[in-house]
Formats: structure tokens, sequence, C-alpha cells
């Protein structure tokens, strides 16, 4: 089948951007079913980039081939010009880290310890270096602790450093696989949904978190279904609908687009309903 | 926290009091009075003036009641007794006193045929050991007071007051920290207290007959939650916090006085079987309790530590005509083992559950399977099949020749007291590695995959190596324990390296021992060992029904108490976190302790 992409329209002053992902043609097929329909997406640098789409448009299996926790069937992933491994360790330690829809924080771990973890690829000492315990393995512990506590310190969750993760409310918990994921030293941060759940209070505290993430140097690309949170954050928004990218552009693109309504209102497109390309998957 | 109710039962408040003092001096009086009349009934109750066998916990009972009630009436200098105040203790150390007391009671009713076998002393004792019970319930205590139960059926009512009664004890309290102690009566008391954990053990380990045994358990069980509930153990748990490395010191010197208390080698021979059984069980600790992965064929690296050495122990039936020393034998064993481990890790380790279980258990097997037939006529003449490699020379280490009882002063170490010093640092290296290892990155590593897989995978952690890591690791830890164990046992047979048999080691054991004592701690897999090994070994006459009571307790255990003996680090603060934002600021950037609160333990049933 034929698949229309829009050419997108290159956001106001980019001209200088530097391409830091480039997902091209990107197929993910489960069967009989077309979950991602063979989606372009370039995130440049210092960029926050919003990825909507009604339920079961493909979103987060789109970024599951981007992390490597699918293989896609077809299409490459680029990061800073290399192409992707499918290992999602290889794909944290190449530099882009991500936040689960729902939840998956280390629940039995205290806070510290979770974003300690998110430390695994930028610290080094192996096992032997932590059964001799010499002064180099407990110059690299402080100062990972250290680092994880200012990363704490900066979602403001330090006061609860050594609470089990899952004694946390929701929405800290939220922003602790935030600080877990940047503990990696990320150049690109994935969120899926980062503010699902969350109070109207909180959602503006979350977008003034993603700002001062993105001030920090890391670029982000987030799924979201929140609009206002969306377009009060994004230089540019995909949309994907029945794992197709129908739209990209800046807020007033999108907004104004056609197809974004009738998906959005539910109206048939092509013949299916909102849900997945389920016609696909009765042939 | 602490609503003070109206007692369950309505006695005047000096009455009660009066009742717990009481009830205990009497219980601890009644064992001076004889409580049957024959010898037959063992550890001998029919001696005036001189309690003896089961007699003995009763009147330690009835001290600790007495001891506690000091506190009851306010008398100065014994409040730190109850820092989360005296009611509940007594209440407990009631129950214990009563239960001990009623155990021996119905032990001799029933061995001897009737309670006509009781005389006048042991009727003295069945009253009151009930006092203190009875007091103690007159007391206000923290919990709901106990209501009649709901329905009929004996499980039902049984339950419905072991449950009322737990409720009325109420939950282990969290004590706001306390000003430290002047340093060197934090180390004296840190002394006492492994003197008292030796003393203890020690007579768990030589106790002579199953009844004993049951006794003890009780005694020891219940008491260590009237201590709990009375706040000692937090206390003590938070002093050993201060001083790691003085509480380490002690527990191990406690270990190594152990063989010293003995004039008798069994029982250090006791003692060495059951170092290495929990030595083995920490190692499985690393897979099972830090890395998730249930390992059912675990023993199975014990055997090739254990065959490694054999071979090359200068045995006469071993077919390599190599006599290394120990080091030497220790490190084959452990690489043996390490070898084995990855050679069955990296084809297993990318299942997960389930599947992993079922071919680890599979793979223990086959070496069992596979050790028998390689006896030079299924096979390669390597392990003698069945009869095992035999005749393994004494160690002799630098001159000491394991074999032969040493004396130092007025001490006589024999055999098993040597093979028990060894195994003990064995033990401690064990212990050490696993406590290096957990608080690392790697050992968080571990944890994160236990925890999720996936979202360790999405952190940078590469599962399947850090998994293998793990095999490999737990693997070498029980090769270094087999090595030792095929010198004490004098012979290596294919026999122990089973999945599930009546007496350890044997993989089912092994994972009941981490699970049963408390995954991802130290002193869990310890503890669960030694009562694992203790069990089979004291209730002979349990014979064939060992295996059955055995499943029974551990499904009564996980029941109650589903994070073992010992609750984790990690789940301990889970109790912590009610009372956030007072304690958390105190410990924020200080490395966490790497080692769990070892010296302590107890049957508690706090979340029933
Ligand atoms: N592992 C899988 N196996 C089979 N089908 C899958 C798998 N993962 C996702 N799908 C299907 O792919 C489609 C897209 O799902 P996806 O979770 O990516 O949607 P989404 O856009 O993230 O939706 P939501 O907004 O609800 O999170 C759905 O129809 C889903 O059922
Ligand atoms: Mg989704």
């Amino acid at each position: 089948m034929t698949t229309q992409t829009v050419p997108a329209p290159r956001p106001e002053g980019t001209a200088a951007a530097t391409p830091l992902l480039e997902a091209s043609g990107v197929v993910m097929r489960f069967g009989g079913l077309t979950a991602v329909n063979n989606v372009d997406l370039t995130v440049n640098t210092g960029e926050i980039v919003g990825l909507i789409g009604p339920n079961g448009a493909g979103k987060t299996t789109f970024f599951n081939c981007l992390t490597g926790l699918y293989v896609p069937t077809e299409g490459t992933v680029r990061y800073q010009g290399t192409v992707l491994p499918p290992k999602p360790h290889l794909v944290t330690s190449a530099g882009i880290a991500r936040t689960f829809q729902n939840i998956r924080l280390f629940a039995n771990m205290t806070v510290l310890e979770n974003v300690l973890v998110g430390r695994h690829t930028r610290t080094k000492e192996g096992l032997l270096s932590a059964l001799l315990r010499g002064p180099g393995y407990k110059k690299a512990e402080a100062e990972g602790r250290e680092k994880a506590m200012e990363l704490l310190e900066f979602i403001g969750l330090d006061h609860k450093a050594d609470h089990l993760s899952r004694n946390l409310p929701y929405g800290e918990q939220r922003k602790l696989e935030i600080a877990r994921a940047m503990a990696s030293e990320p150049g690109l941060l994935l969120l899926d949904e980062p503010t699902a759940g969350m109070n109207p209070q909180e959602t503006r505290a979350a977008e003034e978190l993603v700002f001062a993430i993105r001030d920090k140097g890391i670029s982000i690309l987030v799924i979201e279904h929140d609009m206002r949170f969306i377009f009060n954050l994004c230089d540019r928004t995909a949309v994907l609908v029945q794992g197709q990218k129908i739209v990209e552009g800046d807020k007033e693109t999108v907004q104004n687009d056609e197809r974004v309504i009738t998906a959005y209102l539910g109206a048939p497109l092509e013949g299916a309903t909102d849900t997945a390309a389920s016609t696909e998957a009765d042939q | 926290m602490t609503t003070t109710k109206s007692p369950a039962l309505p006695l005047p408040l000096p009455a009660a009091k009066a009742l717990v003092l009481a009830g205990g001096l009497a219980t601890a009086a009644s064992t001076f009075i004889h409580w049957t009349w024959t010898s037959e009934f063992p550890g001998d109750l029919t001696v005036d003036g001189y309690p003896g066998g089961l007699q003995i916990l009763t009147l330690a009972a009835g001290l600790l009641i007495a001891l506690f009630s000091l506190p009851l009436y306010g008398v100065k200098g014994t409040r730190w007794l109850t820092p989360a105040g005296p009611n509940a203790p007594v209440l407990v150390l009631g129950a214990a006193a009563a239960a001990t007391t009623w155990f021996t009671l119905i032990a001799i009713a029933t061995e001897l045929g009737g309670l006509a076998n009781l005389e006048p002393g042991g009727w003295i004792a069945g009253v009151a050991s009930l006092l203190p019970l009875i007091g103690a319930l007159g007391l206000p205590q923290t919990g709901p007071t106990v209501g009649l139960p709901s329905s009929g059926g004996v499980l039902a009512i049984t339950r419905h007051y072991l449950g009322s009664f737990t409720r009325l004890v109420g939950p282990n309290p969290d004590l706001a920290p306390v000003k430290p102690l002047n340093r060197w009566v934090e180390t004296l008391i840190i002394i006492a207290v492994a003197g008292l954990g030796l003393t203890v053990f020690t007579y768990g380990i030589v106790t002579e007959y199953g009844e004993l045994f049951i006794g003890f358990l009780i005694l020891t069980a219940l008491g260590t939650w009237a201590l709990m509930r009375a706040g000692l153990v937090s206390r003590l748990t938070a002093l050993t916090a201060r001083h790691r490395g003085t509480t380490t010191a002690a527990a191990f010197a406690a270990a190594a006085a152990f063989p010293f208390t003995q004039s008798d080698d069994h029982f250090a021979s006791v003692g060495v079987n059951i170092l290495i059984f929990a030595t083995v069980a920490l190692g499985l600790n690393v897979v099972v309790g830090l890395a998730g992965l249930l390992d059912l064929g675990y023993v199975a690296f014990l055997g090739v530590g254990a065959y490694a050495a054999a071979l090359v122990s200068g045995s006469t039936s071993s077919p390599v005509g190599l006599h290394l020393p120990f080091w030497g034998a220790a490190l084959v064993g452990m690489a043996a083992a390490l070898v084995f481990g990855v050679v069955i890790g990296a084809p297993t380790l990318r299942l997960r559950g389930d599947y992993l279980a079922i071919v680890t258990l599979g793979f223990g097997e086959i070496f069992r399977i596979a050790v028998n037939s390689l006896d030079g006529v299924s096979g390669p003449k390597v392990t003698n099949g069945p009869n095992g490699i035999r005749n393994i020379p004494d160690l002799d280490i630098l001159g000491f020749d394991f074999g032969q009882a040493h004396t130092f002063g007025s001490f006589t170490l024999g055999r098993f007291a040597n093979y028990f010093l060894l195994m003990l640092l064995v033990t401690a290296f064990v212990v050490t590695v696993f406590s290096r290892a957990n608080d690392s990155r790697i050992g968080r590593a571990w944890v994160a995959i236990r925890e999720d897989e996936t979202a360790a995978q999405a952190m940078g952690i590469n599962g399947f190596k850090l998994k293998l890591l793990a095999f490999a690791l737990g693997a070498a830890l029980a090769g270094l324990a087999g090595t030792v164990m095929a010198h004490v046992s004098y012979s290596v047979v294919p026999d122990p390296y089973q999945f599930a048999g009546a007496v350890p080691p044997n993989s089912a054991f092994l994972v009941a021992a981490v699970v049963l004592g408390g995954m991802g701690t130290i002193a869990g897999p310890l503890l669960g060992a030694t009562l694992l090994y203790l069990i089979p070994e004291k209730l002979v006459f349990l014979k064939e029904y060992q295996l059955l009571v055995f499943g029974i307790a551990l499904v009564l255990l996980m029941r109650l108490r589903p994070e073992g003996l010992i609750a984790n680090r990690r789940a301990q603060l889970e109790f912590h976190d009610k009372d956030t934002d007072t304690a958390a600021p105190a410990e924020t950037d200080d490395a966490p302790a790497s080692t769990d609160p070892g010296s302590t333990a107890g049957l508690t049933t706090a979340g029933a």
C-alpha cells in the first residue's frame, strides 16, 4: 500500500538545526497488524517535538522501535548520524533515554537507587572493583551519589531520596522516572505521556520541568494527549493516526489540519475506527 | 499512634500488674518442683530443686517475665528495656511462657500416656504460666480488644484468636532515634548481644531431643517477637548500623567461639555442616535474592566444587593423580563451578521466570545423573559413579593438620572444630563478597533486573550479561563451599546433589532457606539455613513425614510472613517510610549501610 507522507514543513528558525534523531521508514508489524507504518521523524538538537494521535495510533510502539525494545520490521533509526543497534541498553548508552507510559520504576528500590541505576551506562565500575573497594571505586561511587542527588534536587525529590519509589505519590513517580532517565546523561529524552493522571497544577509544573530539561541542552520527544501541554511546549508536532504520520508541523498547521480534526473527532478515516489499523488485521 | 484502649480483660490495673510479676516468679519457681514421676520423658523432669530439660525453658520464660515486669512498675533504671511501652512485651512473653510450658505438659501427657503422669510441679507450672498472660490481658494494649469468633470450626477459631492476639499486641514500633551512648558502652552492648546470640544458638544446636528443640523454637520465636515489640530490636539495629565494623567482628568472634564451647566434636560437625549449607544459601541469594533468577538446580554447583576438590585432593580413588594444596583446590573448585555456571547460564538465561526455573532444575538433575554415570562402565571413569570419591585426605595448611585434635590451653579442637574454623573464614569471605556486590553498581543493576527487566534494559543495563555474571558469581561461591565440604565429609558421592530430599543440602532446601530467611539479606539465608538444617536433624521422630511437615510449615510461614524471617533493608524502609519527613533528612547523604542488621531475627506476624 502507498503511504502518504506529508512533507514536513520546516519549523521557523531551524535553518542551522542539526538533526539528532532521524527515523526513516520505520514499520512495525505484529502479525497482520501494522502498528507503525512507514514513519519518518527527525528531532533536531535543542528541539522539543510532540507526538500526538488517538489511542492505539502506534505512538508507544514507535517509541519502542526507537529505543530498541522492538526491532522494527523495516526502517532505520539514526542517532547523531549513526544507525542505532536494536538493543535497548546500547540505545541508552548511545544517548537516548526514555520514560514509560505505565510507570516502570524499580518499585522496591529507593528513590536514590533508582536514579543511580539510571547512571549505569555512565559508570564503569565492574564486579571486581566493587569487591576490592579501592579508592577509585569509592570516589566513583561518591561522585555518582552526588550527581544523583543533584538530579533529585533538580526535580524536587531530594528530600525523599531514601523512600521506596513505590511509596511515592503518582505525580512524583512520574518525575522520578524522568530523573532516572536523565541520569544516563542523554542527548535526547523520550517522554511517553508524562502528564497522564496529573492534575492541572502538576501538569503546569511538568511543563516547566520539560523546559528546564531542554535548557540543559537535552532534546525532547514527547507523547501526550493533553493538547494544551503539547502546543505550549513543542516547536513541532507530528500526528500519528493508525500507524501513519499524517501531519507534521507547528501549532497552527496541526490545529487547522482537517485530517487531524477528523481523526480526533472519531470520524472514520479510510473506513476504520480510531483504535488501530484493524482493517489491515482483517486481511 | 499509642492510642490506649480498654484492656481485653476487666482487671484492676494493680491486680493485672501483680498477676504478671507474681505469675512470672511462680512460673520460674514451679520448675524447681518435679513435673513427672518417671525419667522416661527425656530431660528427666523428676528432680526437685534442679530444673532440667524443658523446665529450663519455662524457667527462662518466667524470669524474662519477671524482668520485663519491672518497667511495668516503673522501676528506675529498667525503662530502657521497653522503649516502646511496657505492656505489650509482657503480653507476648506471657504467651511464650504459656506456650512453652503447655507444650511440655502436653508432650509429657501424650508420650507417657495420660495426664496422670503429671506430678504437682507440672500442675503448678501449668497454672502459674497462665497467670502472666491473664495479667497482661488486663493491661491496656494498643491494639483492638479480642472479640468473639464470628464462625465455628476449630481452624477458624484458632485463626481468629491468633489474629486477634497479633492485633492486640500491635505492630512493631517505629521509634524516634535517640542520642548515641558512649562509644565504649555501645561496643560493650554489641559484644554482649553477640555473646547472648552465641549462647542461644549453641543451646539450640546442642539440644538433645526433638521436644526440647521444639520448645526452644517456641520460646525463641515468641521471645524475639517480645523484644521486637518492646523496641529493643530497633534500638539495637540503630546501634549496630552505627558500628558496622564492630558488629561484624563481634558476630564473627562469637561464631568462632562456638567450637571452643564444645567438648564433643559431634556438635562441631553439626556446626560445620550448618556453615556449609548457610554459605551455599548465601551464594544462591546472589542469584535468587538479588538478580531474581529462580535457580532450582543450584546444588549442582556445590557438587561441582566438591568433585573438583576431591579429584585434586590426592585421594586414592581419584583418577587424577594430583594433590594440590587447599588454596589450589579451592581455586580449582571455584573455577570449575564458575565454568559450569557459565555453560549452563549462557543458553538458559535468555529464558524468564518459570522457564528458567524448569531448565535449571533439569540441569541440576543432569549433573547428578552424569556423575553417577562417569564410573568407567557407562562413561569414562572420573567420579566412580555411585561409589563416589572416597578417602579424601585431611587438609594440611601450613603444617596444621585438620585431621588431628589440637589443644590450645584448656581447649581441645577436634577434627570438625578445625574445619568449622576454616569454613567460618570461607563464610566470612562469602558474606563480604555478597555485601560488597550488593551495595555497588552491579548489585543495583541486579536488583533493577529483578524488579523490572525491561526498564532495567532501558536504563542501559545489559540484562543477559549481568544475569550471567550473577549466575557465575553464585556458582563460584557454591563451588568454593564445595571444596571444603569434600574434605569435611571424607568422601564425595552423587546423592546429596539432588533437587529435593529429606536432608540438606539439596536445591529445594537451598531455595527454601533463602526465601524463608529473607531474600536479598545476609542474615536471612544464614538463619534460614540454620533452621532448615537443624529441623530435620533434631526432629528425627518425624521420619518419613519430615517433608510433609516441612512443606506445611513453609506454606504457613509464607502466608504469615511472605518477606521471610528477616525483612530486606528495602522492605524495612517501607515501614520507615511512614514517618517520612522527620527521619529522612538525617540520613540523606551517608552511604547506606552495606550489610543488613544481622544480629537479630525473629518470627513475627507484623503484617497479619
Ligand atoms: N507487542 C505487541 N504485540 C501486538 N500488538 C501490539 C503490541 N504492542 C502494541 N500493539 C498494538 O499496536 C497498536 C498501537 O499501540 P500503541 O501502544 O503503540 O498505541 P499508542 O498510540 O501508544 O496508544 P495510547 O495513546 O493508548 O498509548 C495497538 O493496536 C496495540 O494493540
Ligand atoms: Mg501509548
